[in-house]
């Protein structure tokens, strides 16, 4: 494949699609865009065959000129961080289509191309090399998610909308100054330049605290996370699959290419602020799911927790040296939150359309309507069981291995956040089990349960298809670990070595 | 070749588990359990073989299967580990869950008639109750057959999904459905210690693996870890604590002990092969797997030994009152997984280990006797409407009273090998709490053997209270539950006598330490041993064997001569029977303040912290913030001309004014 400009192709394949399902019309709109996102996955598969685990560099790069007078490339690249990422994106998004397929009937042209277009969006923001370039699909994205919901959404739709895009736009207005003030300093967007600059302790603060904002409102972490569970509860089931398993990534991705190699110093000055946040999201949250009475605000306060991890796993690198001297550990740690990434998009997407085909039937996703359900749909509920016990972080499954070496590395930075993290393990249990009880056990609860219908063909493979995903990685998650490993210890290297100026 | 059947030992059951789980509804019901007890007998017979090989021949094995993940250096690998201790738990494991899969044909049966008509899921109940109990001989398979941590995990984890499926097999019913909820989160509280355990180890050992971990070990003794204030507690101390919490959860241990009542919701064969045999005894097979850690904290040990006395009394105390028959045969399972845990804290690991073994024969063939009353009683399980089952019921009535007499350590039966030995032991013992150890196994001999008995005359013997309706249809259960009593009944009496090989020998001498001061306790109950027939003739004249006698007389005493005894107990001590009945009050302790207080807690904070402080506070106010700034800006944009060249005059001197200042 050597020659293709896969990655290119990767943004601008599904776009094109998009437009060309936009102009399809209704009627054909569900085969094209299958095609499509077919197509996009398979040419997505090269870069897991052709890539070389072995280094750290970009692989599959392209560069050309931009915007010369600022120096703007069109850079694309993908390590071993972006690249599992994209896949995973290119993967969620057909089953997204075959989600939509007989779902969707207000318009589902338009439905399908909001869908392709994000995903080409989204592959763009993973295979930026240039901070301008990422800048740019980093917004775009918002449109097409801010169509999806508004137009298909719920109720309070438009109140969930405004609030989804003004918290994200928000945090990502502050990222674009500190970009531009790099860009000042050292005359390049190109990201690997910017994590040759040297940048007094003042400057780093400012610019961890902007990147903070833009990449911890989209994460989501504490307390700046209150936009996910509405816009989840509005969002169609599609969006709220993308949602979950790609867009809250971006933000988790952002950390790992941004704020830890280009402002190592600051990190390790707050290093406690991001571990308090992520602790509380594991604590505090995991207690707010608990009481939830909406299933998909229940799993939506969920993934919050589960991002929690991720973001723990990331900035254990500066606890674990203080505590042991040593930066051992850091590795596992971010590996931890790497599998947690690509794991939850499994599983929060399974939950998310799990929820869908409920609701589907029933048109409701409040938990108290249920209860009984395995009595009418056994299949179903083999599938649902599954990604409860995966939500729960059942080993087996992918859900165990990201929170399993999230929990052994933050032991060595301190018993007591291996403690707090380690709760999970019950509050965790208690939030997912105790929705498995109200809603699948027990006997039929009311007529409208007992008049449900077992999953069909359709529904049938996209859970089939993510429950193999879950297992898979739950059982070898080796291949993952390798492809991510060069990447992680190089991150590691650039986030542990010191850019004030005037040391070294 | 050996590799292979290591390999095949747990997968066969595996290969039944997903035949009759995934297929069941095509294959129908005799082929779902030709398969699944074709998978375990298969296990069974390859265990046997391998015990031979690993036991007799001398052999050990010890190889990775593969690399589950690897990173920074520490390898996360599947892998076996076998030698006498892990050989000798396959065999118990397969042969008991063997003779569980014949049982559940006749016990299974009519299963339909436990569901709604019109449920979906009870169809095939017949044919997922199959392919869970190989699911589980797989995953018990894989935690026992484990050579690091990581795997014991899995299997540890998988072991509790199982478990949770099969409490609350019979889903309609909402006693069980909670039943299964709280025994995986009881559970998942001492994963919750389990794991931060692990996690010690790697940091401190640097390794997941078995081997390693033991051989560094000495290394470790002297480090220290700095938990709360300026204590620094010893790393293999706080290490081996995490990890006995994780015990004290699956092996229900008090206060972790509140799921296993409960979990008689589930149907009784899984009762006999999970929650007595082998699962709930993973805790004690942790523990002496960890022995060369345990041994090097005695404090650890203290604690353990301590846990294990409480339950081994109280729990047993609590199995008087119980009227339900399998809740009778829970507690006393509790109050004998005390008995192993004080085994363990003593320092005797051999010793826990073989009580282990001969109670999950004893306890097994006790609860399928259990299910066998039950079914020939129509699914009643009250005792009081039962009685006088004696003659209608031959081989369970003989079974049983050779799994009770086993039980309470009757000489010659193997519970009084097993039992008498750690009673003996505790008295040697020199770990600090051994004194009140030793007093609480012994007052329990005395309980144990009044709650069997009792349950034993109130089911076989007197007056038959139950309805007409079902004294006409009083039988012996057919061949496929009474075949598996009888073969359980025959090593219940002679595994004891492998208390020559097992402990006083040296059957564990690799697998299992006992350095320093439990070396000597176990030589010096080697000095005292002089062959089989001396130590049970010793047995018939020492205490626990009168305080047996004592509680099988009682009870025989107050429940077949003089029932009014009972009445005028219950009268006159009323709050030791409400204090029993309800358990100790821990129960309601646990649902007011833990999940009580879990609900509470997040609604707080959903209420006060999401909605109120950061909704309202923050982000709406901040809206409408900005929306008043904007009002206020509005004036800033009147549209008049002097007002912007009155301010920007004003700008320009202010910036001016800057300038020269800062020159200045």
């Amino acid at each position: 494949m050597d020659g293709w400009a896969i990655l290119s192709l990767l943004i601008w394949l599904p776009i094109l699609g998009g437009l060309i399902v936009l102009v399809a019309g209704d009627k054909l709109s569900r085969p094209v865009a299958l095609i499509f996102s077919v197509l996009t996955f398979v040419v997505s598969l090269p870069l897991w065959t052709g890539f070389d685990a072995s280094s750290y560099l970009m692989q599959f790069e392209e560069k050309h000129v931009w915007i010369d007078t600022f120096n703007i490339n069109y850079y694309l690249g993908v390590d071993g961080i972006a690249m599992p990422l994209i896949i995973l994106n290119t993967f969620i998004t057909v089953l997204i289509v075959i989600a939509g397929w007989e779902v969707i009937k207000k318009k589902p042209a338009q439905y399908m191309a909001a869908f392709l277009i994000m995903e080409g969006i989204i592959n763009g923001v993973f295979a930026a090399q240039d901070a301008m370039l990422f800048y740019i699909f980093f917004e775009a994205m918002l449109i097409p998610m801010f169509l999806v919901i508004g137009v298909w959404g719920g109720v309070n739709r438009v109140y969930a909308t405004i609030k989804f895009f003004l918290y994200t736009f928000f945090g990502s207005v502050f990222m674009l100054i500190s970009l531009i003030y790099m860009y000042n300093q050292g005359g390049s967007f190109a990201i690997a330049d910017m994590y040759n600059l040297k940048l007094g302790m003042t400057a780093q603060i400012l610019i961890f605290l902007s990147f903070l904002i833009a990449f911890g409102v989209k994460v989501p972490m504490w307390p700046v996370h209150t936009w996910l569970p509405d816009a989840h509860v509005e969002a169609p089931t599609g969006g709220s699959v993308i949602l979950a398993a790609i867009m809250l990534k971006i933000g988790g991705y952002g950390f790992l290419r941004f704020s830890l190699p280009m402002v190592p110093d600051a990190a390790r000055e707050l290093t406690w602020l991001v571990i308090f946040m992520s602790l509380t999201a594991v604590v505090y949250i995991g207690f707010v799911a608990l009481v939830q009475k909406d299933m998909k605000k229940l799993v939506a306060y969920s993934s919050i927790a589960h991002m929690g991890f991720v973001t723990l796993g990331f900035f254990l690198v500066y606890a674990i040296y203080n505590n042991t001297g040593s930066y051992e550990g850091s590795v596992l740690a971010m590996q931890g939150g790497m599998v947690q990434m690509v794991s939850h998009g499994f599983i929060s997407g399974a939950m998310f359309l799990c929820i869908g085909v409920l609701y589907d039937r029933m048109h409701t996703r409040e938990i108290d309507a249920y209860g009984g359900v395995a009595n009418t749909m056994p299949i179903f509920t083999a599938f649902f069981v599954l990604f409860a016990m995966a939500n729960t972080g059942l080993p087996g499954t992918s859900g165990f291995v990201g929170e399993f070496m999230v929990i052994l590395a933050s032991f060595k930075a301190n018993f007591w956040i291996a403690f707090l993290a380690a709760t999970t393990l019950i509050v965790g249990a208690g939030y997912t089990l105790w929705l498995v009880k109200r809603v699948i056990f027990g006997g039929v609860a009311n007529d409208q349960v007992a008049m449900l219908q077992d999953i069909n063909k359709r529904e049938f493979t996209f859970l089939a298809v993510l429950a193999f995903a879950v297992l898979l990685v739950g059982l070898w998650p080796q291949p993952l670990i390798h492809v991510m490993e060069a990447t992680i210890v190089h991150i590691v290297d650039l986030a542990t070595q010191t850019k004030l100026p005037g040391v070294n | 070749m050996m590799e292979n059947i290591y390999l095949a030992i747990p997968l066969a059951p595996l290969i039944g588990a997903i035949i009759a789980g995934v297929f069941g509804g095509k294959i129908g019901r005799t082929a779902a359990h030709i398969a699944t007890i074709a998978g375990v007998a298969t296990a069974c017979v390859l265990s046997f073989i391998v015990l031979k090989h690993i036991a007799f021949d001398g052999n050990t094995y010890n190889e990775t299967v593969y690399t589950w993940a690897a990173t920074e250096g520490i390898a996360f690998n599947v892998g076996f580990l076998i030698d006498n201790l892990t050989a000798m738990m396959m065999v118990v494991v397969t042969f008991v869950s063997l003779m569980v899969h014949i049982y559940t044909i006749g016990y299974m049966e009519h299963d339909e008639h436990n569901w709604p008509e019109e449920s979906l899921v009870g169809r095939n109940s017949y044919q997922r109750f199959f392919s869970y109990i190989s699911l589980f001989t797989f995953s018990m398979l894989m935690l026992v057959m484990s050579n690091n941590f990581m795997q014991l995990f899995f299997g540890w984890e998988a072991v509790g999904l199982v478990s949770y499926l099969l409490i609350g097999f019979w889903s309609t019913r909402d006693t069980a459905i909670f039943a299964n909820m709280k025994a995986f989160l009881v559970n998942r509280v001492g994963d919750f210690g389990f794991l931060l355990g692990i996690a010690a180890v790697l940091m401190y050992f640097g390794s997941m693996d078995y081997a390693e971990v033991f051989a560094k070990a000495p290394e470790v003794v002297g480090k220290t870890i700095n938990i709360y204030g300026a204590a620094e507690w010893s790393v293999i101390t706080v290490a081996c604590i995490l990890l006995f919490v994780g015990a004290m959860g699956k092996s229900a241990q008090v206060p972790l002990h509140v799921w296993l009542p409960d979990s008689m919701e589930g149907p009784t064969p899984i009762s006999a092969l999970i929650h007595a045999a082998t699962m709930v005894t993973a805790g004690i097979f942790m523990v002496a797997r960890m022995s060369p850690l345990f041994e090097l904290s005695t404090t650890a040990l203290s604690f353990v030994l301590i846990i294990g006395s409480i339950t081994a009394f109280f729990m047993g105390l609590i199995g008087i009152v119980q009227n339900d028959i399998k809740r009778v045969v829970a507690y006393s399972t509790l109050s004998q997984l005390g008995y192993m845990t004080v085994a363990l804290g003593a320092g005797v690991y051999g010793a826990a280990v073989f009580h282990l073994m001969t109670h999950a024969f004893f306890k097994a063939l006790l609860f399928l006797a259990a299910g066998s009353v039950i079914i020939a009683m129509h699914h009643e399980q009250d005792m009081r409407k039962m009685g006088g089952l004696k003659k209608y019921m031959p081989i369970t009535y003989w079974t049983s009273l050779i799994g009770s007499l086993a039980l309470i350590g009757f000489p010659g039966f193997s519970g009084f090998f097993s039992k008498d030995l750690i009673i003996e032991a505790v008295h040697e013992s020199h770990v600090p709490g051994a004194h009140f150890a030793y007093w609480m196994v012994l007052l329990g001999v005395f309980v144990t053997a009044f709650y069997s008995f009792r349950m034993f005359f109130l089911v076989f013997h007197g007056k038959e209270r139950m309805d007409d309706h079902t004294k006409h249809h009083l039988k012996e259960s057919p061949w496929v539950v009474t075949v598996p009593l009888i073969a359980l009944a025959i090593p219940a009496v002679i595994s004891g006598y492998l208390l020559d090989p097992m402990v006083v020998g040296d059957f564990f001498k690799g697998a299992i330490k006992g350095v320093g001061e439990h070396e000597s306790l176990v030589s010096e109950i080697s000095h005292h041993y002089h062959g089989i027939f001396p130590f049970i003739l010793h047995g018939l004249s020492a205490t626990p064997f009168w305080l047996a006698m004592g509680g099988l007389g009682s009870a025989w005493f107050i429940y077949m001569r003089k029932p009014e005894i009972a009445e005028w107990f219950y009268n006159k001590f009323r709050w030791i029977h409400t204090l029993l009945d309800n358990k100790y009050f821990i129960d309601d302790f646990n649902q007011k303040i833990f999940a009580g207080g879990a609900v509470a807690l997040g609604k707080g904070l959903w209420k006060y912290g999401d909605r109120m402080l950061i909704d309202t506070g923050l982000v709406n106010d901040s809206a409408g913030f900005i929306k008043k700034l904007a009002g206020w800006s509005r004036y800033l944009q009147t549209g008049y001309m002097y007002h912007y060249a009155f301010s920007m005059i004003i700008g320009v001197l202010a910036l001016m004014g800057w300038i020269i200042y800062k020159a200045g």
